[in-house]
C-alpha cells in the first residue's frame, strides 16, 4: 500500500543543476520544497578526497558516479522498423546519478548558445528561404529569445564563477573573446585559465588562418571565487581529473560546490536521497499533477508525496520517461508526425582530430575539464550555408582535459592495437599528442525519437525508455565539413601526424561520444509540436514544469549546460513571478 | 608458465627495487602541499621510505594465488598478455607486470559478477550498433571465451595457447582480433576486444589493483600519477618534459 505524506508546496524529481537552481529559487520565495533524488548524497569534502578520487579505473572506466544500467537503462534501435535492444552497459553517453547529478562529474565547459540557435527555424527561413530546411528536419524556435535569456545566462555564469574572456559586451567586440557570441551584459566573473602548450599552438594556428580563437569558457576556477550565494570555490590545480570525477579542490562549478551548501542550511528544503520517483499522479480533467510516487530505496516502501507544484528536473531520459509513463501529453508518433512527448530527441555529432608532434613535449596529464582554445567560425549559422548542402555546424576546440592512461594514449593512424609496435608508439607519442574536438550540432529529425519499450523493464518494473536514433545525411555532411576544417588547423599547427575522423555510417551505442543528449519534451509556443510552453510549463498540466536539455527542440554545436542553467533561472522566474500569483496556464494553447 | 617463472621473478624484483630506491627521495612532497588550494583536503605526507631498504633487499617476486581463474585459464591469459604487451627495453611483459593478477581480481569481484550490467532478458543476437548482448556476466564470458579460444587454438596448432612459441601466440591472437578464428557461441572478435581491454586496464591502472607492478607502464610513457597538482607547472613546463617519479594511490594511502 502506498503511504501518503502531507502536501508540500513543491516537489522536484532529480537533484542536479536544474533541481538545485529551482529548489533555491522556490525556497527564496518562501515555498517548502522536497527534492527526490534516486542516487546517493555527495558531499565533496567527504566523498571526493585524495588519493582515491584520482582513481581512473574506478571513476572513469567503471563509471562509479554514473547511472547504474542494472537499475535503469535505455533500449536502442536505428529506426522504427527494427527491434530495440537494451544498452547493457552505457557507452555513447553516461547518464548521471546522485545529488548533484551530471553536474558533479562534468568537465564544466559552459557555453551560451548563439542568438540564432534560440530562433533557429525563423532565422534559417529568413536567411535562406523555407526550401533550405528539409521536410523531415523538425527544428523549431525555442519560444524564448536570447535577449530574454541573457540575464539568466549571466546569472548562471556568476553562480559558476566561469573563467573566460568576453567577445561581445553590449554589442562592443572585444579582442581575444568570441566575436560571434551574443551580447553579454558583463565580462566573465573569472579570468581565463592558463592555456596549455597545445592550446597556445592551436590558437596561433587558428589566428594564422584568419579564424578567431578564444579561451574555452570554463567552470574550472582560474582563481578562488566567492559566488553570489556566498559560497567559496578553490583554484583549479590542472590535475586532469574533471570528467567522470568529483573535484577534491572545490575548484569545479557543480551543484555540490555552488548551491547545495546553501540548500543544506535552508529549513524549507528537504533533499531525500535514495528516493526513486516512479510516476506522477495526474489529474487529467483538472490538468494538474497532484503528487509524485516514489520508492524509498532504503526501505523499499512506496510513498506518495502530494505537492502544489511538481518539477521534473531529472535528465533527458528521466523527464521524458516520467511524462510518458504517467500519461501526460500525447506521445510522439513518427509515422503521423503527431504527438509531442519523445519528439525532437537529439544527441551531438562530435568528431575528433588527433594531432601528433614529433618534437613537442605536451605533458598531457596537466589539464582541466575546460582547459582549451576554441573557434566558433564554423558554428551554427556563423558561416554562409547558401552553397553548402547541410545546415548547422559546431565549434572546433583543442582541449587539454586529461592524460589518464587507461583510456587516453593516442597513437598515429595505422599503428597496431597491441604488440611491440603498439608499445613503441605508445611510449613515443603519449606525451606528444593532443586531440581536437569538433562539437557538431544535431538537428532534430522526424525518425529520431523516444518512447516506451514494449519488452524491457527497469528495476521498478516500468518499461524502459526506447531510443530510436540514427545519424542523418545532414549530420554526416556537417561532420565532414567541420572535421576537414579541424584538420586544416592541425596542418597549420605543424602536426607530424593527423588523425581526422569525421562521423560516418550509423550510430553506435558502444564508443563514448558525449553525454549531450537533448530533446524529448521540447519547448515552444505551439502545443501541437511542443510538450512544454516557453516557460517550460507542461501544456497538459499547469502545475508541472520540466527543466533541462530535454526541452531543447534541437541541439546546438555547444555543450548544453550553459543553456540548461539559463533556462532553469528563466523557468524559476516564471514560477515565482508569474505562476504563484495566478496558478494557471501561462500561455494560451 | 613454470618455465617463465625465473625470468619473471628477476624482472619484477628489479622493477620493485628501482621503485624503492627512487621513492626514498623527497620528490614532490613540499610543492604538493604548497599547491593545494585553500580549504582543499591535503594528501597526508608520505611516510619516508626506510633508509635501510637498498635495492638488493627488494622482496623476491612471488606469483599471486588466483582467486577465480583456474591454472589453465591463468596460463591462457598470461600467454595472451605477454603477446599483447611483450617484454622489451620499455617494460617487462604483461604477465610480469601483474596483468593476470589484475584480471583474476576483477573477475573475482563485483565487475566479474556483472555489477552495473543490465542483465534482464529476453536475450538476442546483437544488432549493428547495439553493443554486447551476452547474458553472461564477465567472469562467465571470459571463462566461455577462453574455453572456445583454447579449443580453436588446439585444433589449429595442436597445443593450447600457453604451449605455443611467441610468434605463434601472436599469430593466433591476430586471427581472433580479426574475427577470423572460428569459435563456437562467442565470436572471436568480441572475446578478443574484451580481453584486450582488460589487459590494457591491468597494464595502465593504479597498481593497487594488482597490475602495473612497479608502475612499469607509467614509467614507460612518463605518466606521473598522483598527486597531480600542476597549477604552478602548466606554464613553466610548456614544451619541456615534466620528469617525476610516478606515485600511486598506495603511496598516499
Amino acid at each position: 500500500m502506498v503511504k501518503k505524506l502531507k502536501e508540500v508546496d513543491a516537489v522536484l524529481v532529480g537533484m542536479g543543476w536544474t533541481g538545485s537552481i529551482m529548489a533555491r529559487e522556490l525556497s527564496r520565495a518562501g515555498l517548502s520544497v522536497v527534492a527526490l533524488e534516486r542516487g546517493a548524497s555527495r558531499v565533496p569534502g567527504d566523498d571526493f578526497t585524495l588519493p582515491n578520487i584520482r582513481d581512473e579505473l574506478r571513476f572513469s572506466v567503471r563509471q562509479e558516479l554514473m547511472q547504474d544500467p542494472a537499475q535503469e537503462t535505455v533500449t536502442f534501435r536505428h529506426s522504427a522498423d527494427k527491434t530495440a535492444l537494451p544498452m547493457r552497459r552505457f557507452g555513447a553517453f553516461l547518464p548521471g546519478d546522485g545529488v548533484g547529478g551530471m553536474g558533479t562529474h562534468w568537465n564544466a565547459q559552459t557555453y551560451r548558445f548563439l542568438p540564432s540557435d534560440h530562433t533557429l527555424r525563423s532565422h534559417l527561413t529568413e536567411r535562406y528561404g523555407r526550401k533550405k530546411i528539409p521536410d523531415d528536419m523538425l527544428i523549431a524556435d525555442w519560444g524564448v529569445t536570447y535577449d530574454e535569456l541573457e540575464g539568466h545566462y549571466d546569472r548562471f555564469e556568476k553562480l559558476c564563477g566561469l573563467s573566460g574572456k568576453a567577445g561581445n559586451i553590449r554589442g562592443k567586440i572585444h579582442p581575444g573573446g568570441n566575436p560571434y557570441e551574443g551580447w553579454r551584459s558583463a565580462e566573465y566573473p573569472n579570468k581565463p585559465l592558463k592555456p596549455s602548450l597545445a592550446g597556445v599552438m592551436f590558437g596561433e594556428a587558428a589566428s594564422g588562418l584568419g579564424y578567431h580563437p578564444f579561451p574555452a569558457p570554463a567552470g574550472n576556477m582560474s582563481a578562488p571565487y566567492v559566488n553570489p550565494e556566498g559560497v567559496r570555490l578553490g583554484a583549479c590545480q590542472y590535475c586532469g581529473h574533471c570528467e567522470r570525477f568529483g573535484c577534491e579542490a572545490n575548484a569545479k562549478s557543480s551543484p555540490n560546490t555552488t548551491l547545495l551548501p546553501v540548500l543544506a542550511k535552508e529549513a524549507k528544503v528537504e533533499i531525500r536521497d535514495r528516493c526513486y520517483a516512479s510516476r506522477l499522479v495526474y489529474d487529467k480533467s483538472g490538468r494538474k499533477v497532484t503528487a509524485v510516487v516514489y520508492v524509498d530505496l532504503r526501505t523499499g516502501e512506496e510513498i506518495e508525496q502530494p505537492a502544489g507544484i511538481v518539477v521534473l528536473s531529472a535528465w533527458v531520459f528521466g523527464n521524458t520517461h516520467m511524462m510518458l509513463h504517467s500519461g501526460i501529453g500525447r506521445p510522439y508518433d513518427p509515422r503521423t508526425g503527431k504527438g509531442v512527448v519523445g519528439r525532437n530527441y537529439c544527441h551531438q555529432i562530435q568528431s575528433a582530430v588527433g594531432v601528433f608532434f614529433q618534437d613537442k613535449e605536451l605533458n598531457p596529464f596537466m589539464g582541466a575539464g575546460s582547459l582549451g582554445m576554441v573557434i566558433d567560425d564554423f558554428n551554427g549559422d556563423n558561416f554562409d550555408h547558401r552553397d553548402l548542402d547541410f545546415l548547422g555546424g559546431g565549434y572546433i576546440a583543442l582541449n587539454s582535459t586529461n592524460g589518464r592512461p587507461i583510456l587516453n594514449r593516442p597513437v598515429p593512424p595505422g599503428t597496431p592495437r597491441w604488440g611491440s609496435e603498439w608499445k613503441q608508439a605508445t611510449a613515443q607519442w603519449y606525451r606528444r599528442a593532443a586531440s581536437m574536438n569538433c562539437q557538431g550540432s544535431n538537428y532534430a529529425s522526424r525518425g529520431n525519437y523516444l518512447d516506451l519499450d514494449p519488452t524491457y523493464r527497469d528495476v521498478l518494473g516500468r518499461p524502459l525508455i526506447r531510443m530510436t536514433y540514427n545519424l542523418t545525411d545532414n549530420d554526416r555532411k556537417m561532420s565532414a565539413f567541420l572535421t576537414e576544417k579541424g584538420a586544416g588547423i592541425a596542418k597549420a599547427m605543424g602536426a607530424t601526424h593527423i588523425a581526422a575522423n569525421p562521423r560516418k555510417g550509423d550510430f553506435d551505442v558502444v564508443p563514448y561520444q558525449s553525454s549531450h543528449n537533448t530533446g524529448g519534451t521540447p519547448m515552444g509556443t505551439d502545443p501541437s509540436t511542443s510538450a512544454v510552453n516557453r516557460y517550460l510549463q507542461s501544456w497538459d498540466a499547469h502545475n508541472l514544469f520540466v527543466l533541462g536539455a530535454s526541452v531543447f527542440p534541437q541541439n546546438a554545436g555547444y555543450n548544453p549546460t550553459g543553456a540548461v542553467g539559463a533556462l532553469s533561472y528563466w523557468a524559476a522566474d516564471a514560477v515565482v513571478n508569474k505562476y504563484l500569483k495566478n496558478p494557471t496556464h501561462l500561455m494560451k494553447a | 608458465m613454470t618455465e617463465a617463472l625465473p625470468r619473471r621473478r628477476f624482472l619484477i624484483g628489479a622493477a620493485a627495487g628501482t621503485a624503492a630506491v627512487t621513492t626514498a627521495g623527497a620528490f614532490a612532497a613540499p610543492d604538493q602541499a604548497l599547491a593545494a588550494p585553500e580549504g582543499a583536503p591535503q594528501a597526508a605526507p608520505r611516510a619516508p621510505a626506510p633508509a635501510t631498504a637498498p635495492a638488493a633487499s627488494a622482496p623476491e617476486y612471488v606469483p599471486e594465488p588466483m582467486q577465480v581463474l583456474t591454472a589453465a585459464e591463468a596460463a591462457f591469459i598470461g600467454a595472451a598478455a605477454d603477446a599483447i604487451i611483450p617484454a622489451d627495453d620499455l617494460s617487462p611483459s604483461g604477465s610480469d607486470c601483474g596483468v593476470v593478477t589484475y584480471i583474476d581480481r576483477q573477475l573475482a569481484g563485483a565487475y566479474g559478477a556483472g555489477a552495473r550490467l543490465y542483465r534482464s532478458g529476453p536475450f538476442s543476437t546483437p544488432q549493428p550498433g547495439t553493443g554486447n548482448q551476452s547474458p553472461l556476466a564477465p567472469l562467465e564470458f571470459f571463462r566461455a571465451g577462453i574455453a572456445a579460444a583454447n579449443t580453436w587454438v588446439k585444433a589449429t596448432y595442436g597445443k593450447e595457447l600457453d604451449g605455443l612459441d611467441g610468434p605463434q601466440v601472436a599469430e593466433a591472437l591476430k586471427a581472433m582480433d580479426a574475427g577470423k578464428a572460428e569459435f563456437a557461441a562467442i565470436g572471436s572478435k568480441p572475446f578478443f576486444n574484451a580481453l584486450l581491454q582488460m589487459v590494457m586496464e591491468g597494464f595502465f591502472s593504479d597498481p593497487m589493483y594488482g597490475g602495473n607492478r612497479g608502475m612499469a607502464s607509467w614509467r614507460m610513457i612518463g605518466y606521473p600519477g598522483l598527486p597531480a597538482t600542476y597549477a604552478d607547472k602548466i606554464e613553466t613546463y610548456r614544451g619541456k618534459r615534466y620528469e617525476a617519479e610516478p606515485q600511486s594511490i598506495a603511496d598516499f594511502s
